[in-house]
């Protein structure tokens, strides 16, 4: 991976500035600890100077200048590190174990930083660092209190060194982390990116491969996955159309030409004319509405209906239609039964739903009449489970056989014993295709005899609101 | 051309109906006008909507037959225009939008009545003609009657020839509608639209039964006829001449 595009990543940036943040609290923390212990031993140093200082103005107030010149060279032999000069006016030594007055002006407070050589143990001459406090005292004396702070220097450059190296440390450490993290999901992605540009290439099947870590990745590549599957069958439908229109519109429209030129070839009367006619435009009539079934499938089927979405009387809705069918089953041989739970609405495509029960009451009247040894059609709705509702058309004629189930679901599918009976072959595939726009599917099943079909719709479903004020 | 004229009959009897088409595609203007004046009406054409509104605004037609998609301004804004200026013509809309969506939104610009294309030219003859009649004065009627077939519309009782005739609630609403259009066809579609409120085709011919079942009730043991099917376009109910 370029580093370039490593550092443009989102994971990246969002891990510099977590890394920002904690080094911004982090260095609060490292300046406190530097506070409490370098800044701890700077200011004993100066408190120890101050008290020297302080006990010597005392003694000389109380004792006179015997007693400071003597405390001071008893004070000078103590071999700790504090260092101490005395001077009367003319700028003569009176004590101390200091060679010279530092040739530096104090501070405002009488501060003085300097630098002075000291014999080691050994014999040896070293400079060593000292910070010293000068006082003028009476008659025109001054007095120098301090203490050697080399001891402190060396210290205080051991703390500041380890909080260097912990900041350098967390920094390394802290990038690294943040480049391994976003390097992972860098390459995740990288892998939905190239997935994406191979499905572009026309490598339809392809799918993003999933980690298994069910985060937000995989459950992003797991929904990325579902919409390239709903893509790829909505394409294969499509194609499927394509090849169906072509089939089953062409010949009618090729028998319809031809009659209209065989017509036209030979002298006819006036009779003849118009029953050709006549038939022809019952022709286009069939190619209209098949036309307009295979419209409104691929419309279901595209979800553009959603919007069309209400509150839709199911129960009415199958009475309705029930009603509208049962001369039709009458005159088939067959009792329409209803089992249809009173109050039951929907939220759903009015005009869609509508169609699809008339379309599966149709159906089974078509292929279950008397003719083909059936009874009854029953047609049940009721709810089921939470919210869901439940569409039952059964009959007992013929059923479909198990291996044909499948197939009949699929477009323009019409089984060899239907052949003689009118329809286009579009009535199912339309159920279909409106019980998955309202989230349902549809099952055919065995009614021994006859067949069962079951659409389940998706939870959308209440009892109609005023029955449940009067509850 | 036979079925046309033999639809023609009851409006070439009315007064000449003034129709006006606003339709962009000349062609198919070309056949709808034609044949309105083979069925006796007098027809004006307008191919864009900013023609077709001015035409329509002198008020001297009987019904507006308008195409949703125009040139220059569209059919919507065509009759929302209209009926703003108070006009009250009929209008019918003519669309390749189907869908009960785009029918609402027709409906609700201020048409009476939706048309989807491809439609067969005896639907939208059958439909000018309910529409002129929907605007002939009509008070509100409590009962109708033809030939010898009476409806009362409060007491919801059906006789014919004094004896009663008992009719399910939907065979009541089919022969209420098939009475207040007596005299003219009615299709199939527009029976399923007005008696049932169902905008789509059933594939199998469901109404042809339920006309059938209300023939039997109505028709069967009395001598006259009265409902009658009309070939290629639907059925109509009408008094023996």
């Amino acid at each position: 991976m370029p580093r370039n595009k490593l550092l443009s990543t989102t994971t990246f940036r969002l891990a510099l500035v977590y890394l920002t943040l904690f080094m911004v609290s982090a260095s609060a923390l490292l300046g406190y600890l530097y506070w409490n212990t370098a800044g701890f031993l700077a200011r004993q140093t100066e408190a120890t100077v101050h008290a020297e200082t302080s006990a010597f103005v005392t003694l000389l107030d109380e004792g006179g200048r015997a007693a400071l010149v003597h405390a001071i060279i008893t004070k000078s032999r103590d071999p700790r590190q504090n260092l101490f000069l005395l001077e009367d006016a003319k700028g003569e030594k009176l004590g101390g174990n200091l060679e010279a007055w530092p040739d530096k002006t104090p501070d405002l407070q009488g501060w003085i930083n300097f630098n002075y050589a000291r014999r080691t143990a050994e014999g040896d001459i070293e400079i060593q660092e000292a910070q010293a406090m000068a006082t003028r005292l009476p008659d025109n004396m001054r007095m120098l209190v301090g203490q050697d702070i080399g001891e402190r220097r060396r210290l205080e450059a051991q703390i500041t060194n380890a909080l260097a190296w912990s900041v350098a440390a967390m920094v390394l450490l802290g990038l690294a982390g943040g480049a391994i993290i976003s390097r992972n999901v860098v390459a995740r992605i990288d892998a939905i990116n190239r997935t994406a540009k191979d499905i572009m290439g026309g490598e339809l099947s392809r799918r993003i491969p999933v980690s298994g870590a069910g985060d937000e990745i995989d459950q992003l590549a797991e929904n990325l996955n579902d919409m390239l599957d709903q893509i790829e069958r909505l394409m294969s439908g499509m194609r499927q159309v394509t090849d169906n229109i072509a089939h089953d519109l062409r010949s009618p429209l090729n028998r319809l030409r031809n009659r209209l030129e065989v017509t036209l070839m030979k002298p006819a009367t006036q009779e003849e004319y118009a029953q050709a006619l006549e038939r022809s435009i019952l022709e286009a009539d069939e190619l209209l509405g098949t036309f307009n079934a295979l419209l409104l499938i691929a419309r279901a089927e595209a979800g553009a209906a959603r919007d069309g979405m209400e509150w839709v009387d199911l129960s009415e809705l199958a009475q309705d239609a029930a009603e509208l069918y049962e001369p039709v089953a009458d005159e088939a041989g067959l009792e329409l039964q209803l089992d249809i739970e009173p109050d039951l609405e929907y939220r759903g495509h009015r005009e869609l739903l509508a169609q699809m029960i008339a379309n599966l009451l149709d159906n089974a009247i078509k292929h279950a009449g008397e003719k083909a040894g059936g009874k009854s059609v029953r047609l049940s709705v009721r709810t089921r489970g939470m919210m869901g509702a439940e569409i039952v058309v059964a009959d007992s004629g013929p059923g479909i056989s198990i291996e044909d189930r499948e197939r009949v679901l699929g477009r323009f599918v019409r089984l060899e014993q239907s052949r003689n009976t009118p329809g286009s072959g579009l009535g199912l595939s339309l159920v279909n295709a409106v019980a998955r726009l309202h989230g349902g599917d549809i099952r055919l099943e065995d009614n021994h005899p006859g067949l069962r079909v079951v659409i389940s719709l998706a939870r959308r479903a209440r009892r109609r609101p005023s029955d449940v004020a009067a509850e | 051309m036979l079925q046309l004229s033999a639809l023609a009959e009851p409006l070439a009897r009315s007064n000449d109906v003034r129709v006006l088409v606003v339709e962009d595609d000349l062609e198919a203007a070309a056949y709808i006008v034609k044949g309105l004046r083979e069925s006796g009406h007098v027809v004006d054409h307008a191919a864009d909507g900013d023609d077709g509104l001015n035409l329509a605004m002198s008020g001297q037609f009987d019904v507006l037959v308008i195409d949703r998609m125009l040139p220059k301004q569209d059919g919507l804004s065509v009759v929302a225009s209209l009926r703003n200026e108070g006009q009250t013509t009929p209008v019918l809309f003519l669309s390749a939008l189907g869908d009960v969506e785009d029918r609402v939104s027709g409906l609700r610009a201020g048409g009476d009545d939706y048309l989807t294309k491809p439609f067969a030219f005896a639907e939208l003859l059958a439909r000018i003609e309910v529409l002129v009649r929907r605007t002939s004065p009509g008070e509100a009627q409590t009962r109708m009657r033809t030939g010898d077939l009476e409806m009362d519309l409060l007491s919801r009782k059906v006789t014919r020839g004094g004896q009663e005739i008992d009719l399910q609630p939907r065979e009541f609403r089919l022969l209420e509608y098939l009475m207040k259009h007596a005299g003219q066809v009615v299709t199939r579609t527009m029976l399923l639209e007005n008696v049932w409120e169902y905008h789509f085709d059933p594939q199998t011919n469901v109404i042809d039964v339920h006309i059938s079942r209300l023939r039997a009730k109505i028709d069967k043991s009395f001598g006259t006829p009265l409902l009658h099917t009309v070939r290629g376009a639907g059925y109509t109910l009408r008094a023996p001449e």
